[in-house]
This record gives C-alpha cells, sequence and structure tokens, in this order.
C-alpha cells in the first residue's frame, strides 16, 4: 500500500524555489569565496606581465636609478631560504605530529606539545625574526641566510606538526593492529605503515606551511637582509624575492616598482608551481583503488 | 608445522572491567578450535590474549600463562616475537590501503627486513594460492591497491598476508561477519584446508560455521570458560545447562 500523501502543487513549488535558493546562495558563497584570489592574480598579471623579460630570471638589480636588471638572485636567495627552512621545519614538525598522534597520545607532555606549538602557529612573524635576530644574527655577529632559513622554518614546524598529527588519527586503528598483528615493530609500523597511510595529507600540511613562509617578508628584514648582489652561501647576507619586492615597492623610482609587481607575480607562480610539482611527484606511486 | 596451546589460570582486564576469569584450555596443533558465546562474553578479549595484542590497549593488562609449542608468550618472549609465530585475521579486513595487492602480501616479510626479491616472488604467490586468492588477482598484483579487491576477496588477502610470515598458529576474529555467504563460504572452505598445516582458533558467531570447521569448541560466558570439549558433544549433547540454552536459542 502506497502511503497517502495528498497532491500539493503549491507546497511543491515552494520546496523546489527554497532548492534553487538554497543552491544559488551555496554558488553565490564559492563565488565570493575564489573572486579575491582571481583578483588579485589579475591585477599582478595586468601590472607585472609587461615587465617579465629574460633579464629578469637572469639579472641581478641594477644600481640606484638605473633601468633595467632583475630579480635572479632574489629568486634563487628565496629557494636557498626555503631549502634551509624545510630541512628544519619538515622533519621536526612530522617528527612532532608523530609523536603527538602514535606515542604521547593522552600525556601531559603531548598536551603541552600540542598547546606549545598552537602558540607558536600564533606568534607573529616580526616576532621570529627578532628571535633569530637574538640567537644567531647577534652571537655571530653577521647577517645570514641561516639565520632567515631557521626563523622561516620555525614559523613551518607548528603548521607541519598539527596537520601531521590530525591526518595520522585519521588513520584506522585496524590498520595500526594489521601490522602489530604481523610481528612488525612498533616504530616501522609507524613509519612504513601509519606515516604511509597517512602521507598525502601530511605533504599537504608541509606545503601549506611552505607556501605561507615562501612570501614571509618580516622574519628576513634583520636575519637574511637581502642583498644586491649574487649569493648562495648561507653565512651571508642573502637576498629574497619578498623582500626585493618591499624594498623596490617604496622606492621612488617607477621601474622598479613595475619590476616589484613582476616580482609579487613570479613569487605567486613560483609558488603554485613548487606546490604542484611536489603534489604531482607524490601522486604518482598511488595505485589504482588506493583510497 | 601448528603448535598445540596450554592457556593456564588466564585473567585478563580491561581498565577495572575483569573481562577474563581463570581460562584454563588446551587447544589441540593442526586443528579448529572454534569459540563461541554471546557479544562481550570475552572471546575477542581471549583470542587478542594469544598474540599479546590484549597490551596495546595502555589500560588493559594480564595474568596468567599461555604456552604456545614450548614458549611460554607472557615470560619468555617480546610481543614482537610472538605476533610472528602466531598470525591473527580481523573481524574486518584491513588491508593497508596504499599498498598493491601484492605488498600487502608482502609487507611481513618486507617490513621485517626481508629482501629476496625471488623467494618474495615465491612466498607471495604460495600464499595467495593457499588463500584461494591467487586466480582472481594474479594479473593485477602490483597493479592494484589491496583496498580495490571486494570485501571477501580483501579478507582472504589479509589470510594470505598472514599466511606469508609462516605462522604456527592462526587466529581469526569473526573472520566472515562482514562478508556475504558466498565469501563466508570459500572462508570457510580455506579453514578446512589450512587445518592441516596451522593450528587455528577462531571466534564465531555463527554457531554452524563453529559446527562446520572446528575440531572442538569452547562455549564463553561473561567471561568465563563454560564448557570445552568436541564440538559433536557441545552441539549434540553438552553437560553444562548454560551451554545448552545458548545454543538452542533460548539466549545470546
Amino acid at each position: 500500500m502506497k502511503a497517502a500523501i495528498p497532491k500539493n502543487r503549491m507546497r511543491d513549488n515552494m520546496r523546489t524555489a527554497t532548492d534553487h535558493l538554497a543552491t544559488g546562495l551555496a554558488i553565490l558563497a564559492t563565488i565570493l569565496v575564489v573572486a579575491p584570489l582571481f583578483a588579485i592574480f589579475g591585477y599582478l598579471i595586468y601590472k607585472g606581465a609587461s615587465s617579465l623579460n629574460l633579464a629578469f630570471f637572469t639579472q641581478i638589480p641594477k644600481p640606484e636609478g638605473e633601468v633595467g636588471g632583475g630579480m635572479a638572485n632574489a629568486i634563487v636567495g628565496s629557494g636557498v631560504l626555503l631549502a634551509i627552512a624545510s630541512c628544519l621545519g619538515v622533519p621536526i614538525g612530522i617528527g612532532g605530529g608523530i609523536y603527538l598522534a602514535e606515542f604521547g597520545r593522552g600525556t601531559r607532555l603531548a598536551n603541552a606539545i600540542r598547546f606549545t606549538a598552537d602558540v607558536l602557529n600564533g606568534v607573529p612573524s616580526i616576532v621570529m625574526g627578532i628571535a633569530a635576530y637574538a640567537l644567531i644574527v647577534v652571537p655571530q655577529h653577521r647577517f645570514s641566510a641561516f639565520s632567515g632559513g631557521v626563523a622561516l622554518g620555525i614559523m613551518m614546524i607548528p603548521t607541519v606538526t598539527r596537520t601531521t598529527e590530525e591526518m595520522l588519527l585519521m588513520v584506522p586503528n585496524s590498520v595500526r593492529e594489521a601490522a602489530l598483528g604481523l610481528g612488525v615493530p612498533n616504530w616501522r609500523s609507524v613509519l612504513s605503515i601509519t606515516l604511509r597511510t597517512a602521507s598525502p595529507g601530511v605533504i599537504t600540511g608541509c606545503m601549506l606551511a611552505f607556501a605561507r613562509v615562501a612570501g614571509e617578508t618580516a622574519p628576513l628584514l634583520f636575519t637574511a637582509l637581502g642583498n644586491q648582489f649574487w649569493s648562495l652561501s648561507p653565512s651571508h647576507e642573502i637576498a629574497a624575492l619578498p623582500l626585493q619586492i618591499y624594498i623596490y615597492a617604496i622606492s621612488p623610482y617607477d621601474d622598479q616598482h613595475r619590476l616589484a609587481w613582476a616580482g609579487s607575480l613570479v613569487l605567486i607562480a613560483l609558488i603554485v608551481l613548487a606546490v604542484s610539482l611536489v603534489r604531482y611527484v607524490a601522486s604518482r606511486g598511488i595505485l589504482k583503488g588506493a583510497s | 608445522m601448528g603448535v598445540g596451546i596450554e592457556v593456564t589460570n588466564l585473567n585478563a582486564w580491561y581498565g577495572a572491567n575483569h573481562t577474563l576469569q581463570d581460562i584454563n584450555l588446551p587447544i589441540p596443533a593442526n586443528h579448529a578450535t572454534a569459540l563461541i558465546g554471546p557479544s562481550g562474553c570475552g572471546k575477542s578479549t581471549f583470542v587478542r590474549c594469544l598474540n599479546r595484542m590484549h597490551e596495546t590497549n595502555p589500560i588493559a593488562r594480564v595474568t596468567g600463562s599461555v604456552r604456545i609449542g614450548d614458549l611460554d608468550i607472557y615470560a619468555d618472549a617480546s610481543p614482537v616475537e610472538v605476533r610472528r609465530r602466531v598470525g591473527m585475521v580481523f573481524q574486518r579486513p584491513n588491508p593497508f590501503p596504499t599498498m598493491s595487492i601484492y605488498d600487502n602480501v608482502a609487507s611481513g616479510l618486507k617490513l621485517n627486513g626481508y629482501s629476496n626479491r625471488k623467494a618474495l616472488d615465491e612466498i607471495v604467490e604460495r600464499s595467495l594460492k593457499h588463500a584461494a586468492l591467487w586466480d582472481e588477482v594474479k594479473d593485477d598484483l602490483k597493479k592494484k591497491s589491496g583496498a580495490s579487491l571486494s570485501g571477501g576477496q580483501q579478507q582472504r588477502m589479509c589470510i594470505a598476508r598472514a599466511l606469508a610470515v609462516d605462522p604456527e598458529v592462526l587466529l581469526m576474529d569473526e573472520p566472515a561477519s562482514a562478508l556475504d555467504p558466498v565469501s563466508t563460504s570459500k572462508i570457510e572452505d580455506l579453514i578446512f584446508q589450512l587445518k592441516s598445516q596451522y593450528t587455528i582458533v577462531i571466534v564465531t558467531h555463527n554457531m554452524q560455521q563453529a559446527a562446520r570447521v572446528a575440531e572442538k569448541t569452547g562455549f564463553f560466558l561473561n567471561g568465563r570458560m563454560v564448557e570445552f570439549d568436541s564440538t559433536h558433544k557441545i552441539f549434540t549433547n553438552p553437560s553444562d545447562k548454560r551451554t545448552e540454552d545458548y545454543i538452542t536459542g533460548r539466549f545470546g
């Protein structure tokens, strides 16, 4: 027997209208979320693309007042800084996340670490720069790429730690039991099974942290300092894209303003490129039907 | 070859909850032994005490002795050593989701540092044949994720994974409860074949299953073992009134 719901055209129309309204609102919200991103990217292309040429990627900045030159040293310098930062931030961050999720669950030490990581996440980036200045630059009596990399690396740790923890906690316990039940030692199970199962999320966390510090200027102001010349040495001042953008943006010359726009465009493009590249490499090993 | 298990005065707790009380049980080598009883009676806890999985829960505690062959697993060995000799198949198939079928089966050996490729190939093939899965997966061994198989195939892959490390004892905690009838009967056939080489302990809710696959059956109730005897006797002429009530469906 069918349930007796009387036909009611008016009610059905109302429901359809509500459905359309809700869908419309959701689409509107999505547009509002994405719009600023496209606006920024579009404006950067509008302002910066015309100043992009081969020289921008191959030359170092010209002396004050001269037209032309590029940011090759800043692009490479940012690479050096981010490499130092990632070497520090990613292993410590992942290690901390593993401790929180797999070994310290529920202990007071773990709760203290989690709280500290959250606080560290909220520390303004300029304070990180001051800390690195006081702890590394002052004792060594020199500004250096190393101190800048350390400041950025410390900023990466809390994001990496907390996402690693969250991702490990999402791995079902049955997977851990499967490994332990085979006679696999716990440490091995954590590294080869649990961490591997969570790796897509862990990589996303590392990339988030990477992208965030890639654009930081404040921690570099009194650590890496910036450099108008070529330098790859970790123990000397080094140029960085955000620093160079900052210097050019506040300069009085129109040509340098244009270069600052171009630099901003290149910075965003390089971050997108680096993140996509890591994702592509990481996804190549994933098998058909893997969840 | 399988070895016998001798359980003496086994007690287990979860926090303040005394889940197993004074269990004494001889489990014969190269036979299947079924454990039946209502939900929460302690039969799962019991098999988890046989490979020291019980203690992976930080609030869990065990006393008493379990001898597997000539090894007292609580006195003479580390949990890792015990689990290499005592394989386990869980209630729900639990493949390693990022690994291929091949890597799933080889995982127990690989993760313990075994790396002879040729020998691994042979062991994987033998284990999958043993688990009656080889013909269904041999063409996608390294191409497909273990998680892409059907539930019944996943469970047979998990059995192959347990067999690959060559255990002496195979513990099965309701291995077919999440599977359809066809997959269930495949698992039962498998148990029938495997018990000539391994000592099998199987927890089941399904009394027909116990009757079909096991020579010996133990009935658990409220953390105690009420009766342990040949399966035939338990199901036709149990000596304890509670066993009779349970198998005739008066409770549980």
